[in-house]
């Protein structure tokens, strides 16, 4: 409290938060987020929970929504035990991608913890998801709570209707497939799908208004000829080879009934919708990374947090963007946070402070600053127009492959040797860029599968390829597994070749 | 400017996984009771009822996805914190195995390929460890204890008090009358008022607008006596909800913990008599709702006392085990009618007693003990040499020949023999599993 009385501009003091405390801290951070880095967001919703609540919403992909799955209870029971036995923090904050942006914060978080969070979640990642070209084309912000409010329902009525078994089967067999449920370079069928989506969300809002015991509808059993009739125009408007196994499922498979395929189609839009998340890794934690670090810190300039504050601050910020070396026990890949906030500065810092090199590989940005132009202009544009992999091709520079000594390891599993194929020097930054990028390239890391054919007048074996490459064959711990889901959806025999690309 | 606002959520309901849990125990069970059966042979029961971090293969529970076998094919990857290699360097690949060294470590300390670890609670654990475990079905089990009455809902009434109005019950019947009815709407009313004076605003209205006004004026006045007529709630429309009285019926046992705490039996032995009381406790009180316990000692005499006692105060004299079958026959005539109570009684003892008193307390047994009992079960705690010399079920102390030669006459009689902590519960399995009892 002395602290408070004897700077007045201070937001707070103190490790204690109340939401009058919030609210002035989140209009301050608004101040700056809206005004000075000029993020373009969605409204915010900021909802406080408390660990228990966060660890439930952790289990279920982090959605507050969720239809129920004993993979959920797995995970929950995991994250539990890891958090109550010490081995893991609980993250800070959950955000999800929705329109208001909802965020979640922890109770037990400090005053400054709240701060940091807020910058971080509804901010950061809020101007992220509302701007990058893969959520904007690719994931409906406003419908998403609607459609898993949707999901949910359905799936306990089909619970009710059929029985657990029965839901559970044909969902642990679309989960299987979730890495090859989505569309990758072609675009889904937006417009056909967001109305469809729509149209259920309707439907269901429609049966809850006008919801009555005589007339209750079940997810019907049977399909009638009309929809049968569509549903085959579809897939005869499926070309041939398909990548996304859950939607030429969905649609072709010979055995499942209408209520099934709508279990399938749920766990496909759901998939889908992460899908963007799954590319943007390293630029959405840095975004958010860099922009809780730029608030944070002009709020301290602004005398507005005190010294306790930012040192708080600091320590945890600089545990976030901890990158441990290869060598470390700790080393379990490169940390998002830690690349992306560090590409982050160093977009900002080739804007105001150049290198020669940066001048010579950058040279649309590079000085800029001088120029009259505005790094805030260079980094929202990087925000919004890329994804991890093209992101770290155009924007990675020998500067951060030097801070963090990157090395790229060629291994072919034929040999009894790994080489170091380059590393942070001039003659391998080219290399290491690339193969970095590589890394980020979803298409490159999950197993390429496609539907080639599948005879359905005749024995409707469901063939499926897998297109190797660089040799990587399907593990063979879990393909019969997949396989053994594959045939629960499809109902007859599923064929996999593995076809050297 | 962004509507940004906060929400306290802290106050929603808890356990929204809960359902996602069940889920997960039921597909694991077999698993899970596997796991928890073993984790029992290996701990002390001392914290029993506590949750207990159990760890069950991961293949039952597994979740595959299709994934490139690490094992073949080339790969090229970036790695951070590079100190003295250079480009071109090649290193020699960790033998097949040890490159899993980390994963097999992991796997005795946490989580890893092949295990899943995770805690369950109290209630989970209980139930997963007795389960199949059934009380003896004898004649009382039936018997209950009104303990109180509780209101439970029955329906709508057409009749009640005001505080138990069903809302929406009412209102629906509203509207359905209404719309039977056809009442004029609010609506429909205010439409032709604001008709009406627009109509009286017209300074000089011709002889059309007169008329108009003159039959909306006409209309109003119908319009107003059927709404009085057909009211927007009639008293026929009212419901309440209906609530009744139902008994609640509550079981209740007794368990009379009898030992021995005459100079022959040492910590060893109450501890593992200790042990059995608790199995039994638990077991009682996950299927009755009161549990009392009563604890008698004894020597060459009896008393009841309280469990601290019980379990650590010595005491010196001789043995008549006799005196504490007299004693819980007292107390239990005094306080547990046998009429309102289930009674359980599980006795323990090194064997020994004064010459001829096993014969006395076979008699008690008889005539007064059994009729009354649930269930009684004795323990007899050896040693473990001893356990080898008495392998046989015929030979033994003298209590235990003696009850030998009378329990077949009893089915609900129990008499066996410990030596060690782990033979507790497969004892107690056995004299409580559900396949036993079918059986006898």
């Amino acid at each position: 409290m002395s602290e408070l009385a004897a700077k007045p501009d201070l937001l707070f003091s103190g490790a204690d938060w109340d939401f009058e405390t919030l609210q002035r801290t989140l209009d301050a951070i608004e101040e700056i987020a809206l005004n000075d880095l000029k993020l373009d967001v969605y409204p915010n919703q900021i909802e406080i929970i408390s660990s228990e609540q966060m660890l439930d919403a952790y289990s279920s992909h982090g959605m507050p929504l969720m239809y129920k799955h004993w993979s959920f209870g797995k995970h929950f029971a995991r994250d539990q035990m890891m958090y109550q036995k010490g081995y893991t923090g609980l993250a800070y904050e959950i955000v999800i991608n929705s329109d208001p942006c909802i965020a979640y914060l922890m109770e037990e978080n400090t005053m400054t913890m709240q701060a940091l969070v807020m910058a971080h979640a509804s901010f950061g990642h809020n101007h992220f998801f509302k701007n990058n070209y893969l959520f904007r084309q690719w994931t409906d912000a406003e419908g998403i709570l609607s459609y898993l409010d949707f999901a949910k329902k359905y799936i306990a009525k089909c619970e009710d209707e059929y029985g657990f078994e029965e839901v559970e089967a044909i969902l642990d067999a679309a989960h299987a497939l979730m890495d090859q449920g989505v569309f990758r370079y072609n675009r889904p069928p937006r417009l056909s799908e967001a109305d469809r989506m729509a149209k259920l969300a309707r439907r269901a809002e429609h049966e809850e208004m006008t919801f009555n015991d005589i007339w209750r509808t079940l997810p019907n059993t049977e399909e009638d000829e009309e929809e049968k009739e569509v549903r085959q125009q579809e897939v005869r408007f499926i070309k041939l080879p398909e990548e996304n196994l859950l939607y030429f499922i969905e649609k072709a498979s010979p055995i499942l009934r209408p209520w099934q395929r709508e279990l399938v189609r749920i766990v496909r839009h759901i998939a889908q919708y992460f899908y963007p998340q799954k590319q943007t890794k390293v630029m959405n934690e840095g975004c958010a990374t860099f922009v809780h670090h730029y608030i944070m810190n002009e709020l301290y300039n602004q005398g507005r947090i005190g010294e306790g504050t930012i040192m708080e601050f600091l320590h945890s910020h600089s545990s976030v963007v901890f990158q441990p070396d290869f060598d470390d026990p700790r080393y379990s890949g490169i940390n998002p946070y830690a690349l992306g906030f560090a590409m982050m500065e160093d977009i900002r810092r080739i804007c105001e402070r150049p290198g020669d090199e940066d001048r010579e590989l950058f040279p649309d940005i590079a000085g800029l600053s001088q120029k009259g132009g505005d790094w805030r202009d260079v980094l929202k544009d990087a925000w919004a127009n890329f994804r991890d992999e093209s992101f770290i091709l155009q924007y990675l520079s020998p500067k951060v492959t030097r801070d963090f000594h990157l090395f790229a390891i060629a291994d072919d599993a034929k040999e009894a040797h790994v080489e170091v194929s380059a590393i942070h020097d001039e003659r391998g930054f080219r290399r290491v860029r690339e193969r970095l990028a590589a890394m980020y390239d979803l298409g490159m890391h999950d197993p390429n599968i496609q539907v080639v054919a599948a005879d359905l007048e005749g024995d409707r074996t469901l063939h499926l390829r897998h297109e190797v490459h660089n040799g990587r064959a399907l593990s063979e711990k879990t393909k019969d597994a997949v396989l053994t889901h594959i045939e629960t959806l499809w109902g007859h025999e599923v064929d996999l070749q593995e076809k050297p690309a | 400017m962004n509507a940004s606002h906060f929400i306290d959520r802290r106050k929603n309901p808890k356990g929204k996984s809960l359902g996602n849990r069940q889920r997960f125990l039921k597909r694991a069970r077999a698993q899970i009771k596997e796991a928890v059966n073993k984790s029992l042979r290996e701990r002390s029961l001392k914290e029993i009822d506590k949750g207990e971090k159990i760890s069950i293969p991961a293949k039952s529970t597994a979740e595959p996805r299709f994934r490139h076998d690490p094992e073949t094919g080339e790969r090229e990857v970036v790695h951070p914190g590079n100190k003295e290699f250079g480009q071109g360097d090649k290193i020699k690949k960790p033998p097949k195995g040890a490159g899993k060294g980390q994963g097999k470590k992991a796997s005795t300390e946490g989580d890893s390929e092949d295990s899943f670890q995770f805690t369950l609670t109290q209630d989970e654990f209980l139930d997963i460890f007795f389960e199949d475990l059934e009380l003896p079905n004898l004649v009382k089990r039936s018997l209950k204890e009104i303990k109180a009455t509780a209101w439970k809902r029955a329906g709508i009434t057409a009749a009640g008090s005001p505080t138990n109005m069903n809302l929406i019950r009412t209102m629906r019947n509203a509207h359905g009358r209404r719309l039977a009815l056809k009442r004029p709407s609010t609506r429909e009313m205010n439409a032709l008022k604001e008709r009406l004076f627009q109509l009286e605003r017209i300074a000089q209205p011709g002889e059309e607008e007169v008329a108009e006004k003159k039959s909306i004026l006409a209309k109003l006045e119908e319009m107003e006596a059927r709404r009085r007529w057909a009211p927007f709630i009639d008293p026929l429309d009212v419901r309440y909800n209906a609530y009744e009285p139902t008994p609640v019926e509550t079981t209740a046992a007794v368990m009379f913990c009898l030992m021995d705490v005459s100079g022959s039996m040492g910590e060893r032995e109450k501890d593992l008599a200790k042990r059995f009381y608790m199995l039994l406790y638990l077991f009682l009180k996950r299927r009755y709702e009161r549990v009392e316990v009563v604890f008698i000692r004894h020597t060459h005499h009896a008393e009841e006392v309280d469990e601290e006692t019980f379990f650590y105060s010595r005491q010196s004299g001789g043995t008549v085990v006799s005196t504490a079958l007299e004693k819980m026959l007292e107390v239990q005539k005094e306080r547990f009618p046998a009429h309102e109570w289930n009674i359980y009684v599980a006795q323990a003892s090194d064997g020994f007693t004064q010459s001829g008193d096993a014969k006395q307390c076979v008699q008690l047994l008889q005539d007064a003990v059994m009729p009354v009992s649930q269930y009684y079960a004795y323990i007899e705690i050896l040693d473990e040499r001893e356990l080898e010399v008495f392998s046989s079920e015929d030979s033994g102390a003298e209590l235990w020949r003696a009850y030998r030669t009378f329990a077949p006459a009893w089915p609900n009689f129990a008499q066996t023999r410990i030596a060690r902590p782990q033979d507790i519960f497969p004892v107690f399995r056995e004299l409580f599993s559900k396949s036993k009892r079918e059986a006898a």
